[in-house]
């Protein structure tokens, strides 16, 4: 019946040959998958597929490269933006990016985070910033809210005792290294669709060879770590991580966008 | 013979590195070795071959570039000094997992922690055990003038390839800061694409449509695929072990005794064994040239012919327990070692040899 159904002339919509057929280890509802998807979308449309290096971070998506069909390096926890430095200024005609969680790029990684892109390293890095710890359980982050609770701030994020959440995108905009830096969600057809455009964007000045580090950020949920259902915890990012962690581009062609 | 210059032990690694052609270097600033960064910035080499040369943020982050570039089946080295290649073994763990080829130098200062910029060789224990995280171990190759500081770079460059595994070249600041002639080798090219893609087609730069994706990664959350993999690495240290020892053995025909030392500290056990000679002691000198794969068996075989075994070793006694481990109780072996980044004088040597293995 289904077979019947799917006929070339009735395809609204097909994997691109990028994805493998791997079944994405993510909870159902998270974000990553989505967002896996447009980055292979955006290569495959580009046609860059032979020429694409990626870096996977420790964390959740530390088996992108099970998913995401080009060549991939699995790097140390925080480094990738370090791995990346040395694949691209090495082979400088290749793109590369990296994929990368809030507790890798924001926390352990920052060093590395804010030097690679001070250094203008013509590479695209995806954040994905959840606001916890999602594969070793749940938790808390460098950008976990205020109050938020976590299996490591039980009783909620402290902000005199734990600081305050990093706003590290926000911080890396002001770096004369970073070329494109924009914050997105992928909760919404809407939203998933400006994502894509962003993510293309990226590679695109990657190509281009714009001189800097295209960012895009895509604010992302966690049911599991937030123990919520795939439902709740979007309308809960919507109503708590969005206010503090706004969408839109923050820099553009190298000039911070002022509103 | 070829072109001969008057060089640094630290600035015949950075010639020798471009001359063979590497294609990177990534480092971060330590004494003693820091003209080694220098001297290949005030080089230019980007010039003279294309080679990259960047000075990162930390040493975390250098060790992490050169996997970048391991990776994508370049020739890449860095080089540091104790505490920076102690910042290096999350790095170097996870290349000899994902089993990435390397260039390594250490230029070793006293320790622990901050220690002293003074020259020592208390980094033998974490150069041949593994150093980081998990098993695994790498070739370590220790030169004893400036001429083996050249030359070791492309011996190092050929194993680190053919074994996949990081190699490291481990001197002290003896060695990196001392001048000596050195008869440098002729420029080579760095590797074309097209022999990227023939001796690495493991790398990652680019896949394309005919071939499956390469990865590299030093994880696998299926244990029984883990445990293979740990089986295959230690197939590869045994083959390291039955193929790549590499000494030297001075004097050692008609030895009564027997000194066994690597490095600057082979170099004044040398002078040693001549003030022994002049005393009517017959005394041979062992110089491992690789520590890892350690000459086990030459060792062993010569605690048959002689009456004890001295390691000399400018650190509280670490590789005499390899010493230990080879002569299976044959003969009395004991250590002597000055600290601190004191160098211990041959007079020191022949001193201590009379007292701990011909007077015990």
């Amino acid at each position: 019946m289904l077979k019947e159904i799917i006929q070339p002339e009735n395809l609204a919509y097909k994997k691109t040959e990028l994805m493998t057929d791997t079944v994405l280890s993510y909870c159902p509802g998270c974000g990553h998958g989505t967002i896996h998807r447009l980055m292979m979308d955006v290569i495959e449309e580009l046609d860059a597929w032979e020429d694409t290096i990626g870096v996977a971070p420790v964390g959740c998506s530390v088996l992108a490269y099970e998913f995401m069909n080009v060549d991939m390096q699995q790097a140390a926890h925080g480094r990738a933006p370090a791995v990346a430095t040395g694949i691209k200024r090495c082979w400088p005609d290749k793109l590369v990016f990296t994929y990368q969680g809030d507790g890798d790029l924001a926390a352990i990684g920052t060093a590395e985070t804010i030097h690679a892109i001070n250094r203008g390293e013509n590479i695209v890095i995806v954040f994905v910033n959840n606001g916890i710890y999602g594969m070793t359980g749940g938790q808390m982050a460098p950008t976990t809210l205020p109050n938020m609770k976590s299996s490591t701030s039980p009783y909620g994020r402290d902000v005199d005792m734990m600081g305050a959440p990093l706003k590290i995108t926000e911080l890396i905009s002001q770096l004369p290294g970073a070329y494109y830096v924009t914050r997105q969600a992928v909760h919404t057809p809407a939203h998933v669709r400006k994502t894509k455009k962003a993510i293309k964007k990226a590679f695109q000045n990657q190509i281009d060879k714009k001189g800097g580090v295209s960012f895009v950020e895509v604010v992302s949920n966690c049911n599991s770590g937030w123990k919520m259902t795939p439902v709740q915890s979007n309308e809960w990012m919507v109503d708590n991580m969005f206010p503090f962690y706004p969408l839109g581009d923050i820099k553009v062609d190298g000039e911070l966008v002022t509103k | 013979m070829g072109e001969l210059k008057l060089m640094k032990g630290n600035e015949a690694v950075a010639e020798a590195a471009i001359r063979v052609g590497t294609d990177a270097y990534f480092g971060y600033p330590i004494t003693p070795q820091s003209e080694i960064i220098e001297y290949l910035m005030a080089e230019k080499p980007h010039e003279r071959t294309g080679m990259v040369v960047l000075q990162a943020e930390s040493e975390v982050a250098a060790i992490n570039m050169v996997y970048g570039a391991a990776g994508a089946g370049k020739k890449v080295m860095t080089s540091s000094s104790s505490p920076g290649i102690s910042l290096k073994q999350e790095g170097i763990s996870y290349m000899a997992g994902a089993e990435l080829p390397c260039v390594l130098v250490n230029v070793v200062r006293g320790g622990p922690g901050l220690g002293t910029i003074q020259p020592s060789q208390a980094d033998y224990f974490q150069s041949v055990k593994g150093g980081g995280h998990g098993d695994y171990k790498m070739i370590v190759l220790a030169p004893a003038s400036v001429q083996e500081m050249y030359d070791f770079v492309e011996t190092s460059y050929d194993l680190a390839f053919q074994y996949r595994t990081p190699v490291l070249i481990l001197t002290d600041g003896v060695i990196g800061q001392m001048m000596e002639k050195v008869e440098v080798s002729e420029q080579k090219p760095r590797w074309t694409d097209e022999e990227i893609a023939k001796n690495t087609p493991w790398a990652t730069f680019g896949k394309k449509k005919d071939r499956e994706r390469n990865i590299i990664t030093s994880l696998d959350l299926d244990s029984a695929r883990m445990e293979q993999h740990n089986h295959h690495l230690m197939r590869k240290y045994e083959e390291i072990k039955e193929k790549e020892v590499r000494f030297e053995k001075i004097n050692c025909e008609d030895a009564d005794y027997l000194l066994v030392a690597y490095g600057s500290s082979a170099r004044i056990s040398q002078k040693a064994i001549d003030l022994c000679a002049e005393k009517g002691i017959k005394v041979g000198l062992l110089r491992p040239i690789t520590l890892f794969p350690f000459p086990e068996k030459e060792i062993n075989e010569m605690a048959d012919k002689v009456k004890g075994i001295l390691s000399v070793e400018m650190n509280a006694g670490q590789m005499v327990e390899d010493i230990l481990l080879a002569v299976k109780g044959k003969v009395p072996v004991e250590h002597f070692g000055r600290m601190g980044g004191i160098i211990h004088s041959p007079q020191e040597v022949v001193e201590a040899l009379e007292q701990k293995i011909i007077g015990g």
